[in-house]
């Protein structure tokens, strides 16, 4: 039978054990070798401090009482967890970027490095997590409680306040041994978290026994065990919606807003890529953790005698069954649990205590020597760290005393996390809002902590504590509209829901007015937008203008915060880095910015604000110098984009240029090959003229009348072409130079067709084309150069006549009006023109081949084109006709008009 | 003055990086959906059964912490690929179907 004194051994030694593991993980730590120390498995075992001895008995209890309730302790965080890359990403990004020390520092910093939020949200911590602690503590007499009576030997029980006293102070000396053995809160306290590490494997595989023992080892394996669930007591609790979502949202919210959440989370966060690990490992340890709550507590009601307490079935039920050495094990879990928590809760609060409250004060009493003068105040911090450690274990402690552990342990657990969810307003509208202003924040604190404790907390004391009876029934001076538990007339609630509701939304509703209401501070908008904006810009805004500060007095003000090694490395690096030689930088804004960081990182931004503040002399930062900074940006951006327009601008008129240039090159091609293709035209009836006036020459008398006829005939025949090609030419050019006249009468553009036709010598069949027409539609009134435009025509039609190489070739003139415009088309049905060549045969010698071209030089269409311009119409090659066709657009006259 | 806009379209890697984190935001507002099922079951007066809220919510709570494991790692390289492609200027909607595009 394992006695008092075993048990107590037990525990010692667990102690001895835990002690080691912080103390050897100190010295990889300080000998820089961290390895696993600073692995995502340690994070999120560390996170697990969520599960106190509250989780690790009560939910047995909390189950045995109310059925699946329980569950919405552990859903809330892991919604909260898989979700975090809504808040968790931002928070801990934020808690790197700005150095965060605690819960009130990262509420102080936004809002305008405020000490007067630090103070009110330390107290509010200390507030409601001392009871949390006194839990704890009770947690532990009273697991020793029932190992003295289940076991058959009881033995007698020592006093329990002695024991609380005991593992109350112990804790205090692990607390403050490897807590407080550096002043950085960022650097990290690998002791604690590495021996919280252990704690939490302890934890889970201490209920996972017990789980498993009980399912398979009593309940008789799972389908038994689902049947004695169904036939259990529990199975008739029914879910209370209330309850279901608030306790969803409000354990959802103390993930954050609880102090040692928040210090796990954040501030002991060496890697934002743990957090992507731990959103799913987290919630599988919760799920591991409440896995086996459901059959523990029904065996428990089972074998259990009436009247044991449920809270402590994961001891009583090993312990009746004999297995002492499971349930000494199930008390380690228990044991780590209440330690794990009491040590964290304890950190975090003595560096909120330290930071926002002794620290101001101390600089307001020491303001007439300034904060430059010498001595060490590192030793002053880490005392009053200590001291506030051993305060807050003692606060814990007396409130065990004062309530005498009389309460259900699920209850008080919760009252405290409505009580830190307080926060939440102020700390998420700090996240997203920039308009979240520090009056709106102290207000919405205020009110909700004011309605919390009204509502739910001093009522909590029950009927005799605090509030009396009658005031708990009937409200104070009998006004029953501001009963404790049933304010504004919202009776029936539960307690906690209502509390929850009423605190909660008055709390929101009035920092979101009051933040709307006023103007705030420019060191708070400075902050806001740093916050709210953090993952836009990762350096922060300046802080301070340009400093009037000695750096002298600065390294000494340093030098007593951060230790002479380090402030002298901090400030040779800056002065390094300005090119300089010694430990005495230029004090830029940029410096005092870095140097304000790394001094909040030791005793919390609005500290380290303040004391800068007092070397400099003055108030940071002024409207107008945010105002400027504002301008600045906006004439930057300014700047650039004019930069852009002009080198847009640049590449528009580069585009211009090269499209001149190639335009220029093609002209010149173009010009080269058309005195190429001119002199060749000019020389082959040339050549002609001149051999055949040389047979003449030569032949003179001989020559018979009729070879004399053919040879002058010839020459005669050339010279025409050559007239007629140097014609064309000329004819080209003074349309191309617009000196053309424009002979302007009325006709008909059926007369005008006809006598196209009629010149072709197509109407009697010498054309050797069929010509098809449809006159309906030629009857259209004209007033142009009908010689022009006939010449067009003519052009045309010989065309095809030349080229359409079908058997039977036929063309076919189309004519229809549209608006003011008529076109006439003239398809053949030949072979057409291949779609490569469509866009040259409007150039000057664009001839597609040589065949049947004798007597064309290439330029009828050139000379088309530019008449039809001129008579306002225009020529295009249409494709997709079944042969070559061309169509001519031209205005047409109203009948008035051409009738003239 | 124009702020300095989003790209408006998206490459493929980048686009599925962007849904990636949309997945995330969407994964708790789901969870907490499901999770009050239990509520409106209630609702009809008839009792259900322990063991199968049980099942239900243990078996929804393990689909949650899967989820979650599957889009932590796909999320941390989707904020490695936005960061390290938010330099170069973002390639506009190439090579692929309309639907590529945000």
């Amino acid at each position: 039978m394992i006695s008092f004194n075993a048990l107590v051994a037990v525990c010692l030694s667990y102690v001895a054990l835990l002690f080691i593991v912080a103390f050897v993980a100190e010295r990889r730590a300080s000998a820089g070798k961290f390895g696993w120390l600073r692995s995502p498995l340690i994070y999120t075992l560390s996170l697990s401090v969520y599960c106190t001895a509250w989780t690790f008995y009560g939910a047995v209890g909390y189950a045995a009482r109310s059925g699946l309730e329980f569950v919405t302790i552990y859903l809330g965080p892991t919604l909260m967890l898989i979700g975090w890359w809504w808040v968790l990403r931002k928070l801990v990004r934020i808690g790197k970027t700005q150095r965060i020390t605690s819960i009130a520092d990262l509420i102080s910093s936004r809002y305008g490095k405020s000490n007067a939020l630090g103070v009110i949200v330390t107290l509010m911590a200390v507030i409601g997590t001392t009871p949390y602690i006194a839990l704890q503590l009770q947690s532990v007499t009273l697991s020793f409680a029932v190992f003295s009576s289940t076991t058959a030997h009881s033995w007698e029980l020592p006093d329990q306040n002695a024991t609380a006293l005991w593992v109350a102070a112990g804790l205090a000396l692990f607390t403050v041994l490897f807590g407080t053995r550096n002043l950085d809160a960022n650097e990290r306290h690998h002791g604690v978290v590495t021996a919280i590490a252990l704690e939490s494997v302890v934890k889970l595989v201490a209920l996972l026994s017990v789980g498993v023992f009980v399912v398979w080892g009593i309940g008789g394996g799972l389908t038994a065990m689902a049947d004695q669930i169904a036939a259990s007591p529990i199975a008739e609790s029914t879910f209370q919606p209330g309850r279901w979502i608030g306790l969803t949202a409000i354990s959802a919210a103390a993930i954050i807003a609880l102090p040692r959440m928040f210090q796990v989370l954040v501030v002991e966060n060496a890697d934002e890529h743990h957090l992507s690990t731990a959103s799913w490992a987290f919630p599988l340890y919760l799920f591991l953790m409440s896995l086996f709550v459901v059959p523990i507590a029904v065996i428990g009601l089972a074998t259990q005698p009436a009247g044991t307490n449920p809270d402590f079935f994961v001891l009583s039920v090993p312990l009746s069954h004999g297995r002492e050495g499971l349930a000494t094990l199930a008390f380690l879990g228990g044991f780590s649990s209440a330690t794990s928590m009491v040590i964290v809760a304890a950190i975090a609060l003595s560096t909120m205590v330290s930071n926002h409250i002794v620290m101001p004060l101390w600089l307001n009493l020491s303001a007439r020597g300034g904060a430059s003068m010498s001595g060490d105040v590192r030793n002053l911090v880490l005392r009053s760290r200590r001291f506030s450690i051993a305060g807050v274990l003692a606060l814990g402690y007396f409130y065990f005393r004062l309530t005498g552990g009389s309460e259900a342990l699920a209850k008080i657990g919760l009252i405290s996390f409505t009580g830190v969810a307080q926060v939440l307003p102020a700390l998420l509208g700090g996240l997203f809002w920039r308009g979240a202003t520090k009056r709106g924040a102290v207000v919405g604190l205020l009110l909700g902590f004011s309605i919390w404790a009204y509502t739910l907390f001093l009522p909590s004391f029950g009927p005799d504590g605090i509030m009396n009876a009658s005031l708990l029934a009937d409200g104070p001076y009998g006004i029953g509209w501001l009963r404790p538990e049933g304010l504004f007339g919202v009776d029936g609630l539960d307690p906690l829901v209502h509390a929850m509701f009423w605190s909660l939304s008055l709390n929101s509703f009035a920092f979101f007015a009051i933040s709307l209401s006023g103007f705030p501070t420019p060191m708070e908008r400075l902050q806001g937008a740093q916050f709210v904006n953090v993952f836009e810009h990762s350096t922060a805004a300046r802080g301070w203008a340009q400093g009037t500060a000695e750096a002298e007095d600065l390294l000494i003000m340093s030098q007593r915060i951060l230790g002479p090694e380090e402030a002298q490395a901090l400030f040779h690096n800056a002065a390094e880095n300005q090119g300089q030689k010694g430990y005495l930088p230029d004090i830029t804004p940029a410096f005092m910015e870095t140097l304000e960081r790394e001094l909040s990182g030791s005793v919390g931004g609005a500290t380290a604000h303040a004391m800068i503040g007092q070397i400099v002399g003055r108030s940071s930062v002024s409207v107008e110098d945010l105002l400027a900074v504002a301008d600045e940006t906006a004439q930057m951006l300014e700047y650039s984009n004019q930069l852009e327009a002009k080198s847009e601008e640049l590449s528009r008129t580069a585009r211009q240029l090269r499209e001149a240039n190639e335009k220029l090159t093609a002209l010149s091609i173009q010009k080269d090959s058309f005195l190429s293709q001119i002199s060749h035209e000019l020389r082959t009836p040339m050549t002609s003229i001149r051999a055949f006036s040389e047979i003449l020459m030569d032949g003179g008398n001989d020559m018979s009348p009729e070879d004399l006829t053919k040879y002058s005939t010839i020459i005669h025949e050339e010279a025409i072409r050559l007239t007629r090609l140097l014609d064309d030419l000329l004819d080209l050019s003074v349309m191309e130079n617009g000196q053309v006249t424009i002979n302007i009468q009325p006709g008909s553009l059926n007369a005008l067709i006809e006598r196209a036709i009629a010149a072709t010598g197509s109407l009697d069949g010498r054309g050797k084309i069929r010509i098809l027409r449809d006159r309906g539609n030629e009857d259209l009134p004209l007033m142009t150069d009908t010689d022009r435009l006939s010449q067009v025509f003519i052009n045309l039609i010989t065309n095809a006549q030349k080229y359409c190489d079908a058997a039977d070739p036929e063309l076919r003139i189309r004519v229809r009006r549209a608006g003011a415009m008529a076109t006439v088309d003239f398809i053949d049905n030949g072979s057409g023109i291949p779609k490569k060549s469509q866009n040259i045969i409007f150039e000057k010698f664009a001839r597609l081949s040589d065949r049947n071209s004798a007597g064309s030089a290439g330029l009828g269409l050139a000379i088309c084109r530019e008449i039809m311009a001129r008579l306002g119409g225009d020529i295009t090659y249409l494709p997709g006709q079944g042969g070559a066709a061309f169509r001519v657009t031209l205005p047409v006259a109203d009948r008035a008009q051409a009738a003239q | 003055m124009k702020p300095p806009s989003r790209p408006l379209f998206l490459a493929r890697q980048n686009y599925h990086a962007r849904r990636v984190m949309d997945a995330a935001r969407l994964l708790p507002v789901l969870g907490l959906f499901l999770m009050l099922m239990p509520l409106l079951w209630q609702s009809d007066g008839g009792a259900r059964s322990l063991g199968g809220q049980l099942v239900y919510l243990f078996g929804l709570w393990a689909l949650l912490i899967l989820a979650a494991y599957l889009l932590s790692g796909r999320l941390s390289r989707a904020d490695d690929d936005l960061n390290s492609a938010s330099k170069p200027a973002p390639t506009e909607f190439n090579h692929e179907a309309p639907d590529d595009q945000l």
